[in-house]
């Protein structure tokens, strides 16, 4: 059984006990246990089932690699699923759950696909359900989901209750890992005077060598980190922080840090989660080392685990999985995990070394406690379900023909060890092939390049590869000074401290356990424990021509759940290369990519939830329309009326009110969204005669015109009034959506390509708050506030003037986006919302109406204007719009001129705008389709067109829409068939309108109204 | 109505958040933004000569709380002063920037921006949260001026001193920026970085 030891657990504070619950099930622990050490100690080892076979699985490592020990915490609008019990800090109330299994984890019955494992192999997924191809959405895709997969989601109605937020930190140095290659490297580089800072994801400084042991500079590591730390804390240029993992690399120096400031602590003050967005001249990836997986059938039978997590676990928290342990081991280092079992108590029952003549002094003193080692052996297979049962052991390098069963309940397997690369290749770093040591270590003459083409990420440690104590320590040092010199710091002579540890023999690759396995142990020899891909299934990738590492991953699975392979990776590597008969450097590696392991989405998030997701911009007016009933529609980031509705209207009687009222009298308009750019400089003219298709640089002071603009190649990408408020300045309108964008395209021009154009630019878009007054009692409207002549003469249609309105500065403009006579009147925007008071105030006699976005396309439809967004969608030109009287024919060059001159955009053939009528009035759908006779290639309708507005006409009483049609504007008259949102192809009788071709104005095609 | 009679309302009407960080709406400020060539003497005699300050270096800003020259780009600057004085003062500037010849751009902003102070001594801390600029003490001296973003709005923001600083933003996300800044040091007022 597993059980809590009587003494150790450096980590633990065994004064006082602390309760959680697993499933359920209350249990006690220790303060500074993790879930997984309190889970072993109250023996139990299952703690869930797996992905694909639902076979029962253990911890089987101590920290942030762990594939198998994934659990859901906590309750409510703070559970959270596939959550590692090794990385969990253990709180009085925890709870978890496990996952994947149902009824229960005891009694599973997805665990019927272990049976079926034979045929599940790689690739079952595609192979399986090609065909027929209904039954996928119908019947494999549910079942799948149901039975394959982790945690379940949060309740979609549930809100996370914590807080999360971001911190932007610039320093000279970043140290990712404070083990004590970091720790070294930390202090040399801040010693040389480098502003540092240093993370480590868990809550403890020294990484693993307390576990590990040696010596350093002669005392204990402990002893030497605790000094080291006190060191560190008296540099006023460095500052440290625990519970923060090295998430990213990227370009630049750029590196995210993800802390986790109360996980171990609920209820406390302050953010969950910080998610540190570091600016580094240096990165020191002092990642550490994780020990590989040996590939055995039954390797991950409950009870299996990494010898060095064993020895965690020993040491760290005073718990051991079982009472008789037999280690498995290719190399030296897994004896330490022998030694330190036996100290604390715990039977080793057996060492079976793969190598035909065993280690050297690690394993003469495991020999000297009288624990027995066998050389050139090996695991056959482990039996048992939910627990470790018996050993069989084989020759290491035979077929797996049983030797002797070795009843015992726990098995260490010790198979190498491999650098963390993951950060020193999120940016492109490269690796070199380790023949020694079996391992992929950075490639240090390619390494991850920052802005000035210089490396920016440094290796330490065993993270370099320098997996020995000593080698480590001198690395450190070097890597210290390294990132010190590089961000321009003087080094001094520095003195490694000296590691000492004992001396070890060779390790032997052994890459399938034993070497010649049969099949039917390669089927239960586990590479990836998280996505259940055994040894059989790459070898059948590599049979099934998949050669390419990046393939066979995503053809098995392999390395791509949550934990990315960090086990499975390099076994995974070794026995595809072994399969393709190919060394492992040539086979490659996968691509490591960021982050190291999942983050929530809460630290991505940070302060931008709830009210301030995004910014949500509001005009001068915006409390008033709020006020008043606005309905409220999102124009990019602006919130807009899309009209005000009255009680016991709908939002269709209030759009049709505004409308009615406007057309009849007297309707207001919130403009200041549109976009004000000033545009001046002797070059301006040409400028604006270069990115509008008409011709700006003859318009008169005083004068306004509508213009279009398109980009390079021919398409309209936005419209509006452009007025010459002098000699060699313009105000330039654009739509609401387009001012930023098309600010910024006038200065990429300016900026990039006509350099030597004396033109300014300056966004003013936010400076006035602009009413529209529209009606025909809108001159009698500002004739009442006074101040300035608005009469017909004095201020004529497309033309504008400045003066003063009621007291208020004002710039009026003469232009009409509605057919009525029209002025929009821009005010200083502090002035805004007082002006608009007193426009209805004073429009009282004639029911002045605020109308919304609606109205306002609703009367420009039945105007027949156009309306970008609508009209157009980035593949028209403005021929197909019939607005080529708005293109210069004059002009040498424009922005789009040479594109609208292609054979395609010249095409006779291409769509164009016309206006349909209903028979009966009715409404055609948006978006909706002109049928053509016949199919094309695909088996599809043919079509001849596709509605681009379609409305209600409150004012025409009937449905008015505007349309793309082939050879439109020659069509007049005739009927077409158009779709309806429910079309289908074989009720087309039932699932059709009829439509006639008409002219797009539809109302006062003369312009009387406007001409009052 | 005279126009004397109308009162310039800003967009936070002079609200206040009291805290570790406290953040103030400013109220209506005179802007005038000023494109030309900031190395022309031509250009910047007449600015310094209305502004009354010097023409700040890159990424700098100089004056007083009610005139100051901000650093906004290598070829713009901002102009404040009390609000209202732009309506004549930017015009008759640029009447005597054209009269000389000088091509330059001068526009009466002062409606367009909201203007905030901020004040506390998590102030650097706040700003960190939420401004990717390096806002360390080393590199954010009094007097400095960065253009960069708060959270996802554009922003100005100057330092004043290690605990005062002012961020102007757009008009339309005033609303915006004060509740992201009213938060930036609510959540974890004891953590000290800088």
């Amino acid at each position: 059984m597993s059980t809590r030891l009587a003494k150790g657990g450096r980590f633990l504070d065994r004064s006082r006990k602390i309760r959680f619950t697993f499933d359920g099930v209350a249990m006690s622990a220790y303060p500074g246990d993790t879930l997984a050490s309190a889970l072993i100690a109250n023996d139990h080892l299952l703690v869930g089932r797996s992905f694909k076979y639902h076979r029962p699985r253990g911890v089987v490592a101590s920290g942030a690699e762990e594939p198998n020990a994934l659990v859901g915490l906590g309750r409510g609008p703070r559970f959270e699923p596939n959550q590692r019990a090794t990385t969990t800090e253990l709180f009085d109330g925890l709870t978890a759950e496990s996952q994947n299994r149902w009824p229960s984890l005891e009694q599973d019955v997805g665990a019927v696909n272990a049976a079926l494992a034979r045929f599940l192999p790689a690739g079952f997924y595609y192979k399986t359900f090609l065909w027929p191809r209904a039954f996928w959405k119908h019947l494999y895709e549910p079942f799948i989901r149901r039975a394959a997969g982790l945690g379940k989601a949060p309740h979609p109605e549930s809100r996370d209750s914590d807080s999360y937020e971001h911190f932007h930190a610039h320093v000279d140095v970043l140290v990712v890992g404070g083990g004590v290659a970091g720790l070294l490297a930390a202090k040399v580089a801040a010693e040389s005077g480098a502003q540092v800072l240093l993370i480590e994801q868990t809550a403890h400084w020294g990484g693993r060598a307390p576990v590990d042991g040696g010596t350093i500079d002669g005392t204990t590591p402990e002893a030497w980190i605790e000094t080291t730390l006190e060191e560190l804390d008296a540099l006023p240029n460095l500052r440290r922080v625990a519970r923060c993992m090295g998430a990213a690399v990227q370009d630049h120096g750029y590196v995210l840090g993800y802390e986790r400031l109360t996980d171990h602590a609920p209820g406390t003050i302050g953010p969950r989660h910080r998610l540190w967005r570091i600016r580094a001249k240096q990165i020191v990836a002092a990642t550490g080392a994780i020990e590989r997986p040996l590939s055995f059938a039954g390797n991950d039978v409950p009870g299996v685990m990494l010898a060095s997590a064993m020895r965690d676990y020993v040491v760290n928290y005073g718990v051991t999985p079982g009472q008789k342990v037999v280690l498995v081991t290719n190399n030296d280092d897994g004896y330490r995990t022998a030694l330190v079992l036996h100290d604390a108590g715990v039977e080793v029952v057996r060492v079976l070394d793969a190598r035909p003549m065993g280690g050297g002094k690690l394993m003469e003193r495991v020999r000297e406690l009288g624990i027995r080692v066998d050389p050139g052996r090996a695991i056959a297979k482990v039996s048992g379900g939910k627990r470790v049962r018996t050993v069989h052991s084989c020759l290491a390098d035979g077929m797996g023909n049983v030797l002797e069963d070795i009843p015992c309940d726990a098995v260490a397997m010790a198979g190498g060890w491999s650098p963390v690369v993951h950060l020193w290749s999120h940016c492109g770093g490269r690796l070199r092939w380790d023949e020694a040591g079996a391992f992929f270590r950075p490639d240090v003459s390619r390494a991850p390049t920052g802005a000035d083409g210089l490396p920016m990420v440094v290796p330490a440690g065993s993270a370099n590869g320098e997996l020995t104590l000593r080698n480590a320590l001198d690395d450190a040092v070097k890597a210290g000074k390294n990132a010190a010199l590089k961000v321009g710091c003087e080094v001094g002579e520095i003195v490694a401290p000296r590691g000492e540890t004992e001396p070890e023999a060779a390790l032997m690759p052994l890459w399938i356990v034993p070497a010649k396995a049969t099949p039917d142990l390669r089927m239960k020899a586990f590479l990836d424990y998280q996505n259940d891909v055994k040894v059989s299934d790459l070898q059948l990738a590599a049979r099934e021509g998949y050669e390419s590492v990046e393939h066979a991953k995503r053809y098995t699975t392999l390395g791509m759940a949550t934990d990315q392979g960090k086990l499975s990776n390099i076994n995974g590597l070794a026995v595809l290369s072994d399969a393709l008969s190919e060394a492992i450097p040539q086979v490659g590696t996968t691509t490591f990519r960021p982050p190291y392991t999942p983050i929530s989405f809460g630290a991505i998030t940070g302060e931008a939830r709830g009210e301030l997701f995004q910014p949500l911009r509001r005009t001068p007016m915006d409390a008033w329309h709020d006020a008043n009933g606005a309905v409220w529609e999102p124009v990019g980031q602006w919130r807009r009326p899309y009209c005000y509705r009255r009680p016991g209207e709908t939002t269709e009687m209030a759009v049709n009110r505004e409308i009615l009222a406007t057309r009849r009298s007297l309707g207001l308009l919130d403009a200041s969204t549109l976009g004000k750019i000033v545009v001046k400089g002797p070059d301006a003219g040409k400028f604006l005669d270069m990115l509008y298709t008409n011709m700006m640089s003859t318009l008169p002071i005083g004068k306004c015109r509508y213009g279009l603009m398109c980009s390079e190649n021919g398409f309209l990408i936005d419209d509006g009034v452009v007025v010459r408020l002098a000699e060699d300045t313009w105000l330039c309108h654009t739509t609401t959506g387009g001012a930023e964008r098309i600010h910024a395209h006038m200065e990429d021009w300016l900026q990039c390509e006509w350099v030597d154009w004396r033109v300014y630019t300056a966004n003013v878009t936010e400076q006035y708050a602009q009413v529209a007054v529209v009606g025909p009692e809108a001159r009698r409207l500002l004739e009442k506030l006074g101040g300035m002549d608005v009469s017909k003469e004095a201020l004529p249609f497309m033309t504008f003037a400045e003066g003063t309105l009621g007291g208020f500065p004002a710039r009026v403009y003469r232009i009409s986006f509605s057919g009525e006579l029209s002025f929009e009147v821009g005010v200083p925007a502090h002035l805004g919302r007082a002006f608009w008071g007193k426009l209805l105030e004073l429009g009282a006699e004639w029911d002045v109406t605020p109308y919304g976005t609606e109205a306002l396309h609703v009367m420009r439809a039945e105007k027949g204007f156009i309306m970008i967004g609508d009209e157009t969608d980035g593949t028209v030109i403005p021929q197909d719009l019939n607005l080529g009287w708005a293109i210069s024919k004059k002009k040498d060059d424009f922005l789009g001129k040479r594109a609208q001159e292609r054979v395609h955009m010249a095409d006779p053939k291409r769509w164009k705008l016309v206006g349909l009528e209903t028979p009966d009035g009715g409404v055609l759908p948006s978006g909706a389709l002109a049928l053509a006779p016949g199919r094309n290639a695909n088996g599809q309708r043919n079509t001849q067109g596709r509605v681009t507005s379609s409305y209600f006409s409150p004012t025409l009483g009937r449905g008015i829409a505007m349309a793309l049609v082939l050879d439109g504007p020659r069509r007049m008259g005739e009927e077409l068939t158009f779709t309806t949102d429910d079309y289908d192809a074989a009720d087309e009788a039932k699932t059709t309108l009829k439509a006639t071709i008409v002219d797009p104005v539809f109302y006062d095609p003369e312009g009387a109204r406007n001409d009052a | 109505m005279p126009e004397s009679m109308l009162e310039p309302v800003s967009p936070l009407m002079g609200a206040i958040s009291e805290g570790a960080l406290t953040v103030r709406d400013a109220g209506p400020t005179g802007m005038i933004a000023l494109r030309g060539d900031l190395s022309d003497p031509a250009f910047t005699g007449p600015v310094e000569a209305l502004a009354g300050v010097p023409v700040p270096g890159v990424w700098q800003a100089s004056g007083s709380d009610t005139r100051a020259l901000l650093w906004m780009s290598p070829d713009e600057l901002l102009l404040l002063m009390p609000y209202g004085e732009p309506r004549s003062a930017a015009p008759r500037l640029q009447a005597e920037l054209d009269g000389q010849g000088v091509f330059a751009l001068v526009q009466d902003v002062s409606d367009m921006r909201v203007r905030l102070k901020i004040e506390g001594s998590q102030m650097r801390e706040a700003l960190a949260r939420l401004t990717p600029a390096d806002v360390s003490p080393a590199a954010f001296r009094a007097g400095s001026l960065r253009r960069t973003r708060i959270a996802q709005a554009a922003a100005a923001i100057y330092v004043l001193s290690e605990e005062r600083a002012e961020v102007f933003c757009f008009r339309s996300v005033a609303d915006y920026a004060f509740r992201l800044l009213s938060g930036a040091a609510r959540n974890a007022p004891d953590f000290e970085y800088f």
